[in-house]
């Protein structure tokens, strides 16, 4: 057993700041059990998001000594307990209470993305008829929990504050698989440029770096994107072959 | 387009700040110093407009820095060139201040290809730009709510990668080429040519392979070669899809290992040519 210092980001509004917390820590515990047991311990009031404790809920996201990551699961081991272990609420988000942020603007983002739109059913009892591999590609894209750490991290949020014109990853990744969707007839080009506004990425990968689930955000989602965004708007040869592709 | 959604947020971050605990640094300035060390490096060899072929003992090796020749510097025969000796017309043309370099006729297209490449852009726009310097590391103030991305005017200009990456695909043909010819040595006494193997032949050849292990997995011949497409099927397509997907996921070492070995090719030819080394025969 060690007895380990957390220095917690605690408050609200301008009153918040660090403070510091002792608790004697064991083997296999994560950051998430730290955090309970001080609030059983020392203090009641401090206030965190979790849910399932498995990393598939994607509540407990936070920043751990600087890094976006799940409270349950960041094993303290992983950790230099000689030092104070520093968590703080997630930053690109309105800050609520102690760890907690409003992550709820992402919520009204995804709604504004065009939904799922299907070709006509390929049988006639109203069936699809798709290869596995198509839709093995995809099918990376729907591990996402919703943790929302990739737009915690994404500097276009975090530090330019794009809320405003710029998606974030996380509604990439979203994007990508309804588009890559090998039944999905809509097209979400021009969105994707004008109001996801995608190109603001700059490639950074640090998306990809924080995902618990790890979907390689960047090179199959992103970038993907991107690619066929410039298809459409930036490739004068592109479009050009496709005035004399033949139609069906 | 404003989504009209109020987003309070409690703090800004100043440049380099961060509760990062680890050594962030460490990562942009390896790249800082290895993508620098080679802009230095292929910027000075550039500019030489010499040494950059080599026939001791019969060898036909080019710099890839150099490939293709399209013209020798006036008063040289290397025997690379497509169209011999350098024409007065070009020369008429050549800025007085400058020696005449062939490399600068070429080398625009390999350097775009890299300069707009997915995974370097990503990499320098953190080691030189500071945009960010890393993951979750405070930004200059100034850039603030003025940041443009790749949406506006500069870099918007990033999206003509595919277009160097057709130049690319050109390119390596003909350092394959090269490689190629690095196996031909001509005898001294009889003029004939005939098949050989030099340390310069397997310098020559790893650079083509490296270079299509990255030009190979880029992310727009992948995108080009199938990622287009929503649907597949399973035939030749989408074999050279999930080829190209193989090397992508590696792409940052094959775009190190690429930059290494085109930046070692040079240096080679070039000490050889200088004399400081020689080229050592194994057949």
């Amino acid at each position: 057993m060690t007895n380990a210092m957390f220095r917690v980001w605690k408050g609200q509004g301008e009153q918040a700041s660090f403070k510091d917390y002792h608790t004697d820590v064991t083997g296999g515990m994560v950051v998430l059990d730290a955090i309970h047991q001080i609030q059983a311990e020392t203090e009641p009031t401090l206030a965190c998001r979790w849910n399932c404790k498995a990393g598939k809920c994607g509540s407990c996201s936070a920043e751990i000594n600087g890094k976006p990551r799940l409270m349950c699961m960041t094993r303290l081991d992983t950790l230099d307990l000689s030092m104070p272990v520093i968590v703080e609420p997630m930053k690109s988000f309105p800050h609520i209470k102690d760890l907690v942020a409003d992550v709820s603007w992402n919520y009204e983002v995804k709604k504004r993305i065009k939904p799922f739109r299907p070709r006509k059913p390929d049988a006639p009892d109203g069936t699809w008829r798709m290869q596995q591999s198509d839709v093995d590609r995809v099918q990376e894209f729907r591990k996402c929990i919703e943790c929302f750490l990739c737009q915690n991290v994404c500097h276009v949020l975090r530090d330019h504050h794009k809320h405003d014109e710029f998606a974030g990853p996380r509604h990439f990744v979203y994007t990508a698989a309804l588009e890559m969707h090998p039944l999905d007839t809509e097209d979400r080009t021009a969105y994707l440029k004008d109001e996801e506004g995608l190109g603001y990425c700059n490639i950074t990968k640090c998306c990809t770096k924080v995902c618990p689930e790890h979907i390689t955000i960047t090179d199959n989602a992103i970038i993907p994107l991107k690619e066929r965004v410039v298809d459409e708007f930036y490739d004068p040869l592109t479009r050009l072959f496709r005035i004399f592709k033949p139609k069906g | 387009m404003s989504r009209g959604i109020d987003v309070r947020l409690p703090q800004v971050r100043k440049l380099g700040e961060t509760s990062r605990t680890d050594a962030w640094w460490v990562q942009p300035l390896l790249t800082f110093l290895g993508l620098g060390a080679f802009i230095v490096y292929s910027t000075w060899a550039a500019f030489q407009g010499k040494n950059f072929s080599y026939d001791g003992g019969g060898a036909h090796y080019l710099s890839p820095f150099y490939s293709p020749l399209l013209w020798d510097p006036p008063g040289m025969h290397t025997g690379h060139a497509w169209f011999g000796e350098a024409p007065s017309w070009l020369l008429s043309m050549w800025p007085s201040f400058l020696v005449f370099s062939p490399a600068l006729l070429i080398l625009w297209a390999p350097g775009g290809f890299r300069f707009t490449c997915y995974y370097y852009r990503g990499a320098y726009y953190k080691a030189f730009w500071a945009d960010p310097m890393n993951c979750s590391v405070g930004e200059p103030g100034f850039r603030q709510e003025n940041y443009r991305g790749e949406k506006k005017l500069p870099l918007i200009f990033q999206n003509v990668h595919r277009y160097f990456l057709y130049l690319a695909l050109m390119f390596l043909v003909l350092l394959a080429y090269d490689a190629v010819m690095s196996y031909v040595f001509t005898n001294p006494d009889t003029k004939q040519k005939g098949f050989g193997i030099g340390v310069g032949s397997l310098v020559l050849t790893i650079n083509p392979i490296l270079l299509g292990g990255y030009t190979l997995g880029c992310h727009s011949f992948r995108h080009l070669i199938g990622g287009r497409k929503d649907e597949l099927g399973g035939g030749a397509g989408k074999k050279a899809y999930d080829c190209a997907s193989c090397l992508n996921r590696s792409h940052m070492l094959w775009a190190w290992m690429s930059l290494f070995w085109v930046g070692f090719t040079d240096f080679y030819v070039r000490m050889c040519a200088m004399g400081y080394w020689s080229d050592f025969r194994i057949l």
